[in-house]
């Protein structure tokens, strides 16, 4: 009898011992896991980061500064600011519209709309350009008509426009949609019984509530517009001082052996880069904070009796 | 105001959520809309309101159609289950969102909005949160502040959707009382959504029962509750036993057999006693007693071996003595008797 | 069905309006242009340009590297989910926010700062080719620029269903005798692998058509180093429109099956995720149920 109820005490104790063991792992095996995502963290993004600015720089500062004086790279970066000054406000207004229509309506060929808002995402950004160069192009469907007009869209800045606003065409649809979706119509209905027009009804109540999530795509647009590189580079022409975006100057200039100015140049869209991510990580930490807090739905009971 | 709702029907998909729907809602009462889930009670109301629109039929106010005009035309005050508070805003601005965003010609002074703000913040007790947002609220305080946003821009109706839901029980009980109170003193035609047949009967001047899409009965608490229309009703506003059984001689018999008809009796109306003392009766024993709360909840298999519920007074219960496995006479004092196919 | 509900909300028509009138002139025009073109060249012309040795070849490279770094980013993005959501160490949030690093840095800049590395006198490359290992302008390379690419994918995928992975669930397969690496492999691994797969074709998608950051690394050398989407520049830049063309449709073949698999797989992995979700919310409870007596 006594021996049988050791047993079974000495059988409970092991279990309990193995069940706080088995949801989570050994010491050896947390750090060896740490370190080795550590190390492919490192070769693959920690490096790569590290060898732009040391390379930048690698001739001191003002060599540094001079590559930015040069007439060339001042068109590049006038040159993209336009592409993204023009293809972000755009891209937003889409964003909007689409996300209103889709979230908030419901109709036939929904999905399917949804699908194809997606698709300049799984287009390789190559064939994105190729599609305006056989458009607009001297060759495309519309270049005869065009050079009888002298308008040039191909190998000039507005096809450059025109492929930037393609690559970063479902940014701000993709963010918002969810968001809205996830938000119902119940304060646009209560906005709308207090007697807001449709215009009231948005500004005030819908885009408020979605703003940190339009942020977000409007800053995700803004960094793949600044940065697109191979769409630009089919229809831009390579034309130094013409139709060379940022990233296009950084190839002319690394494959004619300018290595210490090709990064500079890149230098400064990799603090872009990392501008992109610490905004990214703001708005989603502000994005948080206001979720966190309880609202409409939830049963938070009342404790507070109130007399009549 | 009055609103007249006039054969008035909504389907969505291949569900009937309304089928031909009249109801008079006469000016300055307090009316519920009582059913359960499914019934097309919220829809009703959010067709009365311009939110949802009839596939068929007319919303008239003080005779006037209002079938084509939007929710922001029809001048109602609604508050919404899950109070759709706007979550950016304080409990001041929510409440003064109306009144901002009317046409500038019509819209108040500054200062004329602020002492409206002020003066609904008193009116629901919340006058040092003006400046909380709905998310440091309680669901009671939200509930309110809804309410109060509503009330702002001078509705014609209020009309509240299952306005007590989502809080717990005392809170509830709180404020319908309140909101009771506060509609003797306003006196605006108003009208709720509820599943709580509670507080249907106690909050309403009116209770409009509805079913399937279909209006049961339409009457008082006191109506609704003591002349049941059906059997639908009858079930769904309080405890009930059924029995087969028959009319004989304008005596309800309660018996074993089916015959065709079902007899309704609330467990309050059914009395024990030792001794059968002459009219209906029949014979049962006792098999649970749980005698916590006012009425005594007696539990007994009739001779046929059905399950019966009883609610008895603690007096009675003391008198009878009653304990488990007693032999007993059950005496229906008031029973209801409808054909089984209707009761189905 | 109409097309529409009914809705009190405005702006249905304005903002669908605009929304079709700005992705037909954008998108749907555009690309149906491409598919006009490639339909002037005959079946046998344009089996003969997408079936060269030159193409073939560089299908070879491109659909073969991609897939070798899928693989590696499915396995280390895991990894990385992992360590990220169960373990506490010191530069966790900017671990955190640099796995998106591949998404917001141009894709030339990465592309020439991994050349940089792994060429024989970089940082990485001269210890490999201490080794004897080429790592810039070979196969190698390419693998490397599409694993940088194809980074965030697997991570951004599992990360959310891993933190919102029921503790409970591993207590009892632990409770039930069950080891760590049984309760992985049996319990933890099944439940993100919808998600896994998911970001593994995404990755693999991405990887098909990048162009930047390979360009650079890759050598550029036909039937050995040539990757597709530089294929169709080099015959853009021959003026062989109709080569350029035909290559870019049986990319954009790809691409559109790559999408409707990705849409497919989400749908399945959000449903194997949600299987045991929150219950619909119940308008009203049943009331206190009438005793039927029934003889």
């Amino acid at each position: 009898m006594a021996a049988s109820i050791s047993l079974h005490l000495i059988g409970s104790a092991q279990l309990a011992a193995r069940a706080r063991v088995a949801t989570s792992e050994s010491r050896l095996v947390r750090w060896t896991l740490i370190f080795v995502a550590f190390l492919f963290l490192v070769f693959f993004l920690f490096m790569p980061l590290a060898i732009v600015f040391t390379s930048a720089l690698s001739k001191g500062l003002s060599t540094y500064f001079a590559a930015f004086r040069e007439p060339d790279a001042l068109s590049a970066i006038r040159l993209t600011l336009l592409a993204a000054g023009i293809a972000v406000p755009l891209n937003l207004i889409f964003g909007i519209a689409a996300s209103w229509a889709i979230a908030k309506f419901d109709f036939l060929g929904k999905s399917l709309l949804v699908t194809l808002i997606d698709l300049p995402f799984s287009v390789s950004p190559v064939v994105s350009g190729l599609i305006y160069v056989l458009l607009f192009g001297l060759q495309g469907l519309l270049g005869p008509w065009l050079a009888a007009h002298d308008i040039k869209i191909i190998f000039a800045v507005p096809g450059i426009v025109l492929a930037t606003i393609f690559v970063t065409f479902p940014f701000v649809a993709r963010e918002l949609i969810p968001l809205i979706q996830a938000q119902g119509i119940e304060e646009e209905e209560a906005a709308l019984t207090l007697g807001a027009s449709g215009w009231q009804t948005f500004w005030r109540v819908t885009l408020p509530n979605i703003k940190w999530g339009l942020l977000y795509g409007v800053i995700l647009c803004n960094a793949r517009a600044m940065g697109e590189f191979g769409a630009v580079s089919v229809v831009s022409g390579h034309i130094r001082g013409r139709t060379n975006t940022m990233p296009l100057h950084i190839e002319i200039l690394y494959n004619e052996y300018q290595f210490q100015a090709a990064f500079a140049v890149a230098s400064l869209l990799a603090l872009l880069a990392l501008v992109t991510l610490i905004a990214k990580s703001a708005v989603e930490w502000k994005a948080k904070q206001e979720n966190s807090q309880p609202h409409g739905r939830d049963l938070t009971p009342d404790h507070q009796g109130f007399l009549l | 105001m009055s609103i007249e709702v006039s054969k008035v029907s909504k389907r969505f998909g291949t569900f009937n959520a309304l089928s031909n729907i009249n109801l008079e809602i006469p000016s300055g009462e307090l009316v519920a809309l009582l059913g359960p889930s499914g019934s097309g009670k919220t829809t009703l109301l959010r067709i009365i309101a311009g939110l949802e629109f009839a596939d068929t039929g007319h919303v008239s106010f003080d005779g006037a159609d209002i079938t084509e005009q939007s929710a922001r035309e029809r001048r109602v005050g609604f508050v919404f289950q899950h109070y759709a508070l706007f979550r950016h805003m304080n409990v001041f601005e929510n409440i003064a969102f109306g009144l901002r965003v009317r046409p500038r010609q019509f819209r108040p002074a500054e200062a004329a909005i602020r002492s409206k703000v002020h003066e609904l913040l008193r009116l629901i007790q919340l006058e040092n949160l003006a400046q909380r947002y709905p998310s440091q609220l309680s669901g009671g305080q939200r509930q309110r502040v809804a309410l109060a946003r509503a009330l702002a821009v001078e509705p014609s109706v209020l009309l509240l959707d299952e306005p007590f839901g989502s809080l717990d029980a005392k809170v509830r009980q709180e404020l319908r009382r309140w909101l009771r109170q506060l509609h003797d003193e306003i006196h605006i035609t108003s009208v709720f959504v509820t599943h709580d047949q509670e507080e249907a009967l106690e909050v309403a001047d009116q209770v409009v029962v509805m079913n399937q899409g279909r209006i049961e009965q339409i009457g008082s608490p006191d109506d609704v509750y003591n002349h049941p229309a059906s059997p639908f009703v009858y079930n769904f506003l309080g405890n009930v036993n059924l029995f087969h059984g028959r009319m004989d001689e304008g005596q309800p018999v309660i018996h074993g057999k089916a015959t065709g008809q079902v007899v309704y009796v609330r467990p309050h109306l059914l009395e024990i006693d030792r001794e059968p003392n002459g009219g209906s009766h029949f014979r049962a024993h006792i098999k649970h007693i749980n005698a916590a709360g006012p009425l005594v909840k007696v539990d007994v298999i009739t001779e046929w071996g059905d399950p019966v519920h009883i609610q008895v007074s603690q007096e009675r219960y003391r008198a009878l003595q009653l304990i488990k496995d007693d032999a007993v006479y059950v005496i229906p004092k008031d029973v209801r008797v409808f054909e089984t196919r209707r009761a189905s | 069905m109409t097309f529409k509900q009914r809705s009190i909300l405005p702006g249905f028509g304005l903002t669908l309006g605009f929304t079709l009138t700005y992705l037909s002139l954008i998108v749907l025009i555009p690309l149906s242009a491409t598919f006009l073109k490639a339909s002037s060249l005959s079946w046998a012309a344009f089996w003969h340009i997408v079936t060269s040795p030159r193409a073939l070849a560089s299908y070879r490279l491109t659909f073969g590297a991609s897939l070798i770094a899928a693989l590696i980013n499915l396995f280390f993005g895991m990894l990385l989910a992992w360590v990220l959501v169960r373990y506490n160490f010191p530069g966790k949030k900017i671990f955190d926010s640099m796995v998106d690093l591949p998404f917001a840095l141009p894709t030339a800049v990465a592309g020439i700062a991994l050349t940089t590395i792994y060429s024989t006198h970089g940082w990485v490359g001269r210890y490999l080719d201490s080794i004897g290992i080429k790592a810039a302008y070979s196969p190698l390379g390419v693998v490397i620029a599409l694993t940088f690419i194809g980074l965030p994918f697997v991570v951004r995928t599992v990360q959310p269903v891993l933190e919102d992975l029921d503790k409970e669930m591993e207590e009892a397969a632990a409770s039930l005798g069950a080891n760590r690496w049984q309760t992985f492999s049996r319990v933890i691994l099944p439940s993100v692998a919808p998600a896994a797969l998911t970001g593994f074709t995404m990755a693999f998608a991405r990887a098909i058509g990048e162009y930047g950051s390979v360009v650079f690394i890759s050598g550029n050398m036909p039937m050995k180093t040539e990757i597709t989407p530089l294929l169709i520049i080099t015959k853009l830049e021959q003026y062989d429109y109709a080569g350029a063309t035909a290559i870019a449709v049986v990319m954009l073949v790809f691409s559109f099956t790559m999408l409707l698999a990705i849409n497919l797989l989400q749908k399945w992995s959000s449903r194997h995720h949600h299987s045991g979700g929150t219950p619909e919310v119940v308008e009203g409870e049943a009331l206190h149920a009438p005793v039927y007596a029934e003889a």
